[in-house]
């Protein structure tokens, strides 16, 4: 039996600029800068005043200096989400979601909350030493920052059937949902000496299963760590995927895994397309090769291309939903714009890559590189292409090309809004949040497991939340509504 | 929401065969390109002065 595919996604972001051009004092810059804004509305939340979102964001861009503090930020936000200083880089690491359309939504929210730190640490430097930041994945010199994602499985789930079962589709996935690159970075891509590739990530994964990160990348990552109760569930890390600046992409990356991994846990790995023999070879050979006809030697003495795979997997994920409706991924409908989406990229990219270039973001960027190429008439290593790649993923309105190129957007403005201040309703992340919210004085710390409470006499006392699918709203609003105090939440949890 | 039942309903136009929907896409495919025109007769305003400078000192420390 499958269950819940409990979603998220951590972006680390890239950044550049800042008072001494040192990225951790930046970064720092950033996330502080956000955590200032926060406690002030929390504050205000408190007092029982809604005021208006914009106005209050003026507010604060003149009521507070950026503090730059010698250990690194971090903090949790009233979306459940977590806001920190990862190594050298800011990075948002969403709120636990229910479904991948949430996940997304609180992704793009992520956007929002470096946005605004953007904004409101610049407005306190000076332009020459402004902030700008990037929801990419490297610097095009050899150094590569995640945008990893999460999915809770089941603990029983044999490790070697989900190497198995899911390898073809972190291989082969960035046909649909990579976010394109200029040029190559590292030794065994720029032999080949590629004027574009599919993804920005692919190049840098170096073995098939292993426990690192940042050297000799995996494409499968051992990474045991639930955050819940390890006797009864995993978290699947995945390390190998693009930060998308396409909404539909990432709905279509969260919901494709999503429902493959659902599928694997109702009924084992038989029927997913054979392994590649040499995933590393694939992952690589797959990025560099634009035409989608590249295709690689199986462990079942097939060839397959990458959009083979692709085939397969989306025929593997759509008879899982007509057998058992998918709804410990999402409710139906939602099922079914996943399924249609991720149809619809697989054929665009191979038969009309126009009709999806509001969607698949290597298409979109590689439109605009092309056609700027070809109009100007530059060679492949132009640095005006590689600004190009770099201004798809900045952040800034007045600076970002994806918010140029005519990508879909699934969330209008007041939702990413909400999203920005409050947690999912359907996981333990609404718990955390409101009470980040609600008791912002009686919390020393929160994590993803726990929420720990200092009452100001007796010992610290902390509330576990193992189960990712309890504190939420379902379960503890009436709790969180007539508690007027920590203490009388805490007492209340006590009965 | 609406952007979903729009996007539902694009689909359900692609996989009819009528020649009035070979024209829509022939219209969307016309408007993409002309967008895209747009947005390169604009692009060098938006792009940072001095690319090959820009490029040089985007340089990242690893991460995750």
């Amino acid at each position: 039996m499958a269950i819940a595919k409990v979603t998220g996604i951590e972006t680390e972001y890239g950044i550049a600029g800042g008072p001494d051009l040192d990225p951790i004092t930046s970064s720092s810059i950033i996330v502080n800068a956000y955590a200032q804004q926060g406690r002030t509305r929390i504050n205000w939340d408190f007092e029982g005043e809604t005021p208006d979102m914009d106005v209050r964001g003026r507010v604060d861009l003149t009521s507070f200096a950026p503090i730059v503090e010698t250990h690194l930020a971090n903090t949790v936000l009233t979306n459940g989400a977590r806001l920190y200083v990862d190594h050298a880089h800011p990075e948002y690491s969403s709120p636990e979601c229910r479904t991948p359309r949430e996940a997304t939504l609180y992704d793009v929210a992520g956007e929002e909350v470096m946005r605004r730190a953007l904004e409101i640490a610049n407005a306190s430097l000076d332009p020459a030493q402004a902030i700008t930041l990037y929801k990419n994945n490297s610097d095009g010199k050899g150094n590569s920052y995640g945008t990893h994602e999460n999915y809770l499985v089941r603990r029983d789930l044999e490790f070697a059937h989900l190497i198995r079962a899911m390898v073809p589709h972190f291989v082969s996935r960035q046909i649909i949902v990579g976010a394109g690159k200029v040029g190559a970075e590292t030794e065994p891509a720029l032999e080949h000496n590629p004027s574009f590739q599919l993804s920005q990530r692919s190049e840098f994964f170096e073995e098939i299963v292993g426990l690192e990160t940042t050297l000799k990348r995996p494409i499968i990552n051992t990474r045991d760590e639930p955050h819940s109760d390890a006797e009864r569930f995993r978290r699947l890390h995945v390390i190998i995927g693009d930060a998308n600046m396409s909404q539909v992409a990432t709905l279509v990356k969260l919901g494709s895994t999503a429902l493959l991994l659902a599928a694997l846990e109702e009924y084992g790995p038989t029927d997913f397309p054979a392994m590649p023999r040499s995933p590393v070879h694939a992952v690589r050979a797959f990025a560099l090769d634009l035409s989608l006809s590249v295709a690689v030697p199986c462990d079942d003495d097939r060839s397959r291309s990458a959009w083979d795979f692709q085939e397969e997997l989306w025929c593997v994920a759509e008879r899982y939903v007509a057998r058992t409706g998918g709804d410990v991924v999402a409710p139906r409908d939602e099922v079914d714009f996943i399924l249609g989406q991720w149809r619809e990229m697989l054929d665009g990219v191979r038969d009309d890559r126009d009709a999806v270039a509001d969607r698949v973001d290597w298409v979109a960027k590689w439109r605009v590189v092309r056609g700027y190429q070809e109009r100007h008439g530059l060679l492949d290593r132009d640095a005006k292409l590689r600004a190009i790649d770099l201004q798809y993923h900045d952040l800034r309105p007045t600076h970002s090309l994806a918010a140029r190129v005519g990508l879909r957007r699934l969330f209008d403005d007041d939702a990413v809004r909400e999203a920005v201040h409050n947690p999912p309703l359907s996981t333990r992340a609404y718990f955390r949040g409101q009470c980040v919210a609600r008791y912002p004085e009686q919390i020393v710390a929160a994590n993803w497991d726990s929420v720990v409470f200092d009452l100001g006499e007796g010992p610290l006392q902390r509330v576990p939340m193992l189960d990712p699918l309890r504190g939420t709203h379902a379960l503890t609003s009436e709790l969180l509504e007539t508690s007027a105090s920590a203490s009388e939440l805490l007492a209340a949890l006590d009965r | 929401m609406a952007e979903q039942e729009r996007i539902q309903k694009q689909r359900t136009e692609r996989s009819g065969k009528t020649s009035e929907d070979v024209s829509v896409d022939a219209t969307k495919g016309d408007q993409l390109k002309a967008d895209l025109d747009d947005l390169l007769d604009e692009i060098d305003e938006v792009l940072e002065e001095n690319a090959e400078e820009f490029v040089r000192n985007y340089v990242q420390k690893g991460g995750e």
